[in-house]
C-alpha cells in the first residue's frame, strides 16, 4: 500500500511539472507585460507582476494600430466560422444522409485533399487571389478555410450517429423537403458538434499567419498576428511592450477555450482514435 | 431516364457545391499549377518562359537549398521524437486513474490553441539576450551561458523546444483517448503473471496503441516538416535586406521559409514552386518510412 501511494505521488509530481511548464509562459508573459524591460533583463530578474501594464500598453498603441488589427481579426474569424459551419454542415449532412450518383467518388476526393499538404497550393492561391483583385483585402482570408476537408469528414461522422435515419424518414413522410430536413431536424440535433467545429475554425482563423502574411500586401489592412510579428521586427528590444501586445492578443482565445474546453477536447480526440 | 435521375438530385449537388468549387478552384488546380510553374521561369509580371528541368537542376546544385533540407530534418527530429515519447509517458500516467484528469487535460491542451506567433515572440523574449530568463537560470545554476539565437545548433534546439511546448499536450491527450480503449483485464492478467510496469508498457501499451502512434507520427511529420512561422517570427526579416534569413548562419532556414523567400521576396515563382514540390516529396518519403517502420514492428510483434 505504501509503495502504491509513493507511486501515485511520483505520478502527480511528474504531471504537476508538466502543468507548470504548460502554464509558465502565460505567467511569464504577465510578468514581462507588467514590468519595465529593464526590471526583467537584469540579474536577478523581477519574478512577480508589476505595475507598468498601462505604460506598456500606451507604448504599444503608439507604435501600431493594435485594436484596428484586432478588429480585423475578429471580423475575419467570425465570418469564417459562420461560413464554414454552414457550408460544412450542409455538405456533411448531404454525404451522411443522402445517396446520389458520384457520392463515394466525391467523398474519396475530399479525403485525398485532407492528406495533401496545404502549402503545395499556396503560391497559385496567391496568384489567383491577385487576379480576382482580392490581394490586400480581408475577403481573401475567407476563401481557403472553406475547403476544410477535416470539417466535413468530422461532421459527417458526427451527423451519422447524432441524427437517426428514422427522424429523417419521419420528416420525409410529413412532406419536409431537403432544406427543411437540414434546418429543422439536423441542425438542432448537431448543436454540440457545431460548437466544436466552430471553436476549431475560429481558433485556426484567429491564429493563421502564413496566408495573411502572403496575401495582405496592403500594410493598412493587417491581422493581429501580422501586427504582432511586425511589432517584434520594429521594436524587438522593448520586450515589455511586445509582451503586452502578445498578452492582449491571446487573452480572448484563452478565455473562449477555457469556457468550452471540456467538450472541445473530448471531441478533438474522437477523430484520431476512430481512424 | 438516367439523366432525369441525376437531375433530380440537384439539391444535393447544390448543397455540396460551395465546398467543391473552392476545393477545385483553390486547391486542386493550384496543386497542378504549382507543378506546372516548377517548369517555368516567371516573376509574376512578365511573360512565362518554359525552363524545362532547369529549376530542378539549379535546386540540386543550390547549397542553400540543401542547407534548408538539413535544417528542416534536424529541427523535425529534435522536435518530434522526444516530444512524442514524453507525450506517451504523460498519457500513461493520466490513464493510471489519477484524480483531476479534466484539469490536467485542459492544462495540457492550452498550449496547442495558443497562437504560434505569440509563442515564438515569447521564446524570442526568454532566449534572446544574455540577460534573458533562460540565461539567468543558467547563471543561477552556475552553468555557462549560451547565445541561444546565435549558435547554429542552439537555434534548432530553441525551435524544437517551441514545437514541443505546443504539441506535447495535444499528443498526450490523443494517446490518452487511445489508452482508454485498452481493456484493463489485459493489465490485470499481466500483473498476475508477474509483469512489471515497464514490461506491460512495452508488451501491451505500445503494441495496442500502434495505430494511434502512427497517426500522431504522421501528423507530426506533415506539420513539422512544414515549419515556417517559428523561424520567420524569431528571425523576422526579408531575404532582400538580410542575407542571414533564418537567423545567423541561416541555421533556422527551413524549406518552407526558403520557399517563401524565393517566391515572395525574390518573385522567383518557378524556383519557389520547385522548392515546394521538393518539400512535398520529402514529406511523402518520411510518411512512407514511418508507415513501413510501424508496419514492420507490427509484424515482428505478432511473431
Amino acid at each position: 500500500m505504501r509503495r502504491f501511494r509513493a507511486g501515485r505521488a511520483a505520478t502527480h509530481l511528474v504531471l504537476g511539472t508538466g502543468v507548470v511548464i504548460s502554464f509558465f509562459p502565460f505567467y511569464w508573459m504577465v510578468v514581462m507585460a507588467t514590468n519595465t524591460t529593464a526590471d526583467i533583463y537584469r540579474y536577478p530578474p523581477k519574478l512577480t507582476p508589476g505595475s507598468h501594464l498601462l505604460d506598456n500598453i500606451h507604448r504599444l498603441l503608439d507604435s501600431i494600430d493594435f485594436f484596428g488589427s484586432m478588429f480585423n481579426t475578429v471580423i475575419v474569424a467570425c465570418t469564417t466560422t459562420v461560413l464554414v459551419l454552414f457550408i460544412d454542415s450542409l455538405a456533411a449532412f448531404t454525404f451522411a444522409k443522402y445517396r446520389f450518383p458520384g457520392r463515394n467518388f466525391l467523398f474519396a476526393a475530399l479525403l485525398a485533399l485532407y492528406m495533401l499538404p496545404t502549402q503545395l497550393a499556396i503560391l497559385p492561391q496567391f496568384i489567383i487571389a491577385s487576379d480576382l483583385g482580392l490581394a490586400g483585402t480581408l475577403r481573401a482570408l475567407l476563401i481557403p478555410p472553406i475547403a476544410n476537408a477535416f470539417g466535413i469528414f468530422w461532421m459527417r461522422q458526427y451527423i451519422t450517429s447524432a441524427v437517426p435515419d428514422e427522424l429523417i424518414d419521419a420528416a420525409k413522410v410529413d412532406g419536409a423537403g431537403f432544406l427543411r430536413q437540414y434546418w429543422q431536424i439536423a441542425i438542432p440535433a448537431i448543436r454540440p458538434g457545431l460548437a466544436f467545429l466552430g471553436i476549431y475554425v475560429f481558433v485556426a482563423a484567429w491564429n493563421d499567419y502564413i496566408w495573411p502574411l502572403i496575401v495582405l500586401v496592403n500594410p493598412d489592412r493587417i491581422t493581429l498576428q501580422l501586427a504582432l510579428a511586425q511589432l517584434n521586427t520594429a521594436h524587438g528590444t522593448d520586450f515589455s511592450m511586445v509582451m503586452a501586445g502578445t498578452l492582449l492578443a491571446i487573452v480572448p482565445l484563452v478565455v473562449i477555450f477555457a469556457f468550452f474546453a471540456r467538450n472541445f477536447i473530448a471531441d478533438a480526440t474522437k477523430g484520431a482514435v476512430r481512424e | 431516364m438516367r439523366r432525369t435521375g441525376i437531375v433530380s438530385y440537384w439539391r444535393q449537388y447544390l448543397a455540396i457545391s460551395p465546398f467543391f468549387l473552392v476545393f477545385v478552384g483553390f486547391n486542386l488546380i493550384p496543386v497542378f499549377f504549382t507543378l506546372y510553374l516548377a517548369f517555368q521561369r516567371w516573376d509574376g509580371l512578365g511573360d512565362m518562359q518554359f525552363a524545362g528541368l532547369d529549376q530542378f537542376k539549379f535546386l540540386i546544385h543550390d547549397p542553400t537549398f540543401w542547407l534548408s533540407v538539413r535544417n528542416t530534418i534536424i529541427i523535425w527530429v529534435l522536435g518530434t521524437f522526444p516530444m512524442l515519447f514524453v507525450a506517451l509517458i504523460i498519457a500513461v500516467m493520466l490513464n493510471a486513474g489519477v484524480r483531476f484528469t479534466p484539469f490536467y487535460r485542459i492544462a495540457y491542451f492550452l498550449p496547442n490553441v495558443t497562437s504560434l506567433v505569440a509563442v515564438a515572440l515569447f521564446f524570442f523574449a526568454i532566449f534572446s539576450s544574455s540577460n534573458g530568463l533562460v540565461n539567468a537560470v543558467l547563471h543561477l545554476l552556475h552553468l555557462p551561458q549560451v547565445q541561444w539565437l546565435q549558435n547554429p545548433f542552439a537555434i534548432k534546439v530553441v525551435i524544437a523546444l517551441l514545437m514541443s511546448w505546443q504539441w506535447t499536450g495535444y499528443n498526450a491527450i490523443i494517446y490518452l483517448a487511445g489508452l482508454q480503449t485498452i481493456p484493463s483485464q489485459l493489465y490485470e492478467a499481466a500483473q498476475l503473471d508477474g509483469a512489471g510496469p515497464v514490461r506491460m508498457f512495452r508488451h501491451i501499451t505500445v503494441p495496442l496503441l500502434r495505430p494511434i502512434i502512427l497517426f500522431t507520427l504522421i501528423v507530426s511529420t506533415v506539420t513539422g516538416l512544414q515549419s515556417f512561422t517559428e523561424p520567420q517570427v524569431l528571425f523576422g526579416s526579408t531575404a532582400s535586406v538580410n542575407p542571414n534569413s533564418g537567423g545567423p548562419g541561416q541555421a533556422g532556414l527551413t524549406m518552407m521559409l526558403y520557399f517563401y523567400h524565393q517566391a515572395f521576396d525574390n518573385n522567383d515563382y518557378g524556383y519557389g514552386a520547385a522548392i515546394v514540390w521538393a518539400l512535398f516529396l520529402l514529406i511523402l518519403l518520411f510518411v512512407v518510412i514511418n508507415w513501413r517502420l510501424v508496419a514492420r514492428s507490427e509484424r515482428r510483434g505478432t511473431r
